[in-house]
């Protein structure tokens, strides 16, 4: 992987922008907000984008741009850590089925299966109702699914390398099971683990925001970006923009961590790259 | 065949097995009494007794779970705590309308999938390549609640074309309805079903083009599509009769998954169009905290979704010759 030939690649460099835009803004949120979050102007209730107020106000006049900028923190935070737990569980579980294989595989599969068969949305609404809303309340949520799709391409890739020449020859050498599955397995299947994450983060911020927009995220006064749009439909008529506009933040981080993990995976995988990714990209 | 649909049906047990217990796992997970959790702050000390006596929760889990799955298999899944009614009785008079919802938005995902895929593929490189797959992964990215605002805001609040909110007539009594002459029955019936179903259709959609883009190009890049153009068929013929047909495979066992997607999608689809279905349920028994609603409406979502992916997987046998059955 050349720095040159990943610069060349348009959803990569297009999603590294969008995402370190985004990223940018969550943690120097204090100072990207031109308004506190719960700063209220009463003189400016629903306004449309003006100079002090750029992308306009609520009903309370409090500035949408400071809220989205604050918000972005709260979703970003919920999916990098349901993100990293998911993909640590479902590594160590895909490492594990397909490095033993037999009843292990067999066992540690079947419970991937059951976990992978509720609409994640549904198991994540009823986790949270009984758990009750909070940062790692909603986290665990996310993780309860979204850690079966690492423990699947895990699983298959471990496969694969546990047939490579290196791996057979470490055996052979006496090597642990752990040191074979960590120092030889794990930094081979690394690419595939990182597209996933990428994409992960994605899917988390949907869910996230999922749960806020229907009530059951963090409960207001936090401005997570799903309840903001959520509010912002009782003032359709008047104040239209505050839901489009907060949709539209959350679709164009989404496609952020998208066009990242897309362009992830056409310079990490240099198979998929020859299979039509290649010439695709040429005729652009 | 035979023995592939019974192998296939009895992997089915465990799956079921572990569904029940990771829904039976939820009323664990709740911190506390889970009987004065769940009845709130103004509950009398005796609703309180009352709920852990319904709820067995002076037995240990083990029995309790026994118990569970004693109940479920004569189809009874408790009682709900704030409807007087039986769990069952409540998600059967609601999963109709999702499933109804569900199946239209996987068609219609399907064909506006199909088509668009099928498109970039044949015109690879081109401004329809790159305009199809900019909008895929824009339909990709797009939450399912705001897609539906913002349809909602378009057709109905502005131009009025269609109503916001709402369910007609079930389709199949509509269809009924139209053949015995009254066809504007069916109309209704359809225009509320226009918007939530191209909602929730449209993230599977853009999924299934990217999809269905990819295995075209790969097929057509067969000696056998090679062949079929030096017969001197028509590029149409080729394209459906040769490339479509061998394309489609893959594509049909991410449909079945995304079956999955579309009735969690459904949800919150159902949630912004007031469509009566099993999402509309949901929220409301997770307002209420009602845990033996929720645990029926978990568990039917769960099994729904794996006879859908039953049949899908016994198609997938039965159009791929190339798959041995056994």
């Amino acid at each position: 992987m050349q720095l040159p030939k990943a610069l060349r690649n348009t959803s990569l460099v297009l999603g590294l922008f969008i995402t370190l835009a985004i990223i940018f803004c969550a943690v120097f949120a204090p100072y990207v907000a031109t308004h506190g979050v719960e700063q209220m102007d009463m003189r400016n209730r629903f306004e449309g984008p003006t100079f002090e107020h750029i992308i306009g106000t609520d009903n309370f006049g409090r500035d949408l741009w400071s809220r989205l900028v604050f918000g972005a923190r709260i979703s970003l935070t919920i999916a990098v850590i349901s993100v990293v737990c998911s993909a640590l569980i479902g590594t160590v579980v895909g490492l594990a089925a397909g490095y033993f294989g037999g009843w292990v595989d067999q066992l540690l599969m079947r419970i991937t299966d059951v976990f992978l068969g509720f609409p994640a949305i549904v198991l994540a609404l009823a986790i949270v109702a009984v758990l009750g809303p909070g940062v790692l309340n909603v986290s665990f949520a996310i993780i309860v699914v979204a850690w079966t799709e690492y423990a699947r391409v895990v699983r298959s890739t471990t496969l694969v390398l546990r047939e490579q020449n290196y791996v057979q020859a470490a055996r052979a050498l006496g090597a642990s099971p752990v040191r074979i599955l960590f120092r030889e397995i794990l930094p081979n299947a690394l690419g595939p683990i990182i597209v996933l994450a990428s994409l992960g983060l994605g899917t988390a911020i949907i869910s996230e925001s999922a749960l806020s927009f229907l009530g059951f995220g963090l409960p207001p006064p936090t401005p997570t970006w799903g309840w903001t749009l959520a509010y912002g439909t009782k003032f359709m008529r008047d104040a239209p923009w505050l839901s489009i506009i907060s949709g539209a933040t959350i679709m164009i981080t989404v496609l952020g961590f998208n066009l990242l993990g897309d362009g992830l995976r056409d310079v990490l995988d240099p198979r998929q790259l020859s299979r039509g990714g290649a010439k695709a990209s040429k005729a652009k | 065949m035979l023995a592939y649909v019974v192998r296939r049906l009895l992997l089915l047990i465990p799956m079921a097995i572990g569904m029940v217990v990771v829904t039976f796992g939820l009323l664990l997970l709740i911190p506390g009494d889970p009987a004065a959790v769940l009845l709130g702050q103004d509950a009398t000390p005796e609703a309180i007794t009352n709920l852990r006596n319904t709820l067995g929760l002076n037995d240990p889990w083990f029995i309790r779970l026994w118990d569970y799955f004693a109940a479920l298999l004569q189809g009874d899944m408790g009682r709900s705590i704030f409807q007087n009614q039986p769990v069952a009785t409540i998600i059967a008079g609601r999963l109709g309308a999702t499933i109804e919802l569900a199946v239209v938005a996987l068609i219609l995902a399907t064909l506006i999938g199909l088509t668009l895929g099928v498109l970039a593929a044949i015109r690879q490189g081109s401004w329809i390549d790159t305009v199809t797959m900019l909008f895929a992964q824009i339909g990709v990215s797009m939450p399912v609640y705001w897609l539906g605002l913002l349809l909602m805001l378009l057709f109905a609040v502005q131009l009025g074309w269609l109503p916001a909110i709402g369910r007609g007539v079930p389709l199949h009594e509509a269809l009924f309805a139209a053949v015995t002459g009254r066809p504007q029955v069916l109309w209704d019936s359809l225009t509320h079903m226009a918007l939530p179903a191209l909602a929730l259709a449209a993230n599977s959609a853009a999924i299934i083009s990217r999809l269905v883009r990819a295995s075209m190009l790969e097929v057509l890049r067969e000696d056998f599509v090679r062949t079929a153009y030096a017969k001197g068929l028509r590029k149409g013929r080729v394209v459906v009769r040769h490339a479509l047909r061998n394309a489609l495979l893959p594509v049909l066992s991410v449909i079945g998954l995304r079956f999955g997607a579309l009735l969690g999608g459904a949800v919150i689809t159902e949630s912004i169009f007031a469509w009566p279905g099993l999402g509309q349920l949901t929220i409301a028994a997770i307002s209420q905290r009602d845990l033996p609603l929720i645990q029926g409406i978990v568990l039917t979502f769960a099994i729904v979704y794996a006879l859908v992916n039953l049949v899908v997987d016994l198609l997938y046998a039965a159009v791929d010759p190339r798959i041995r059955l056994g």
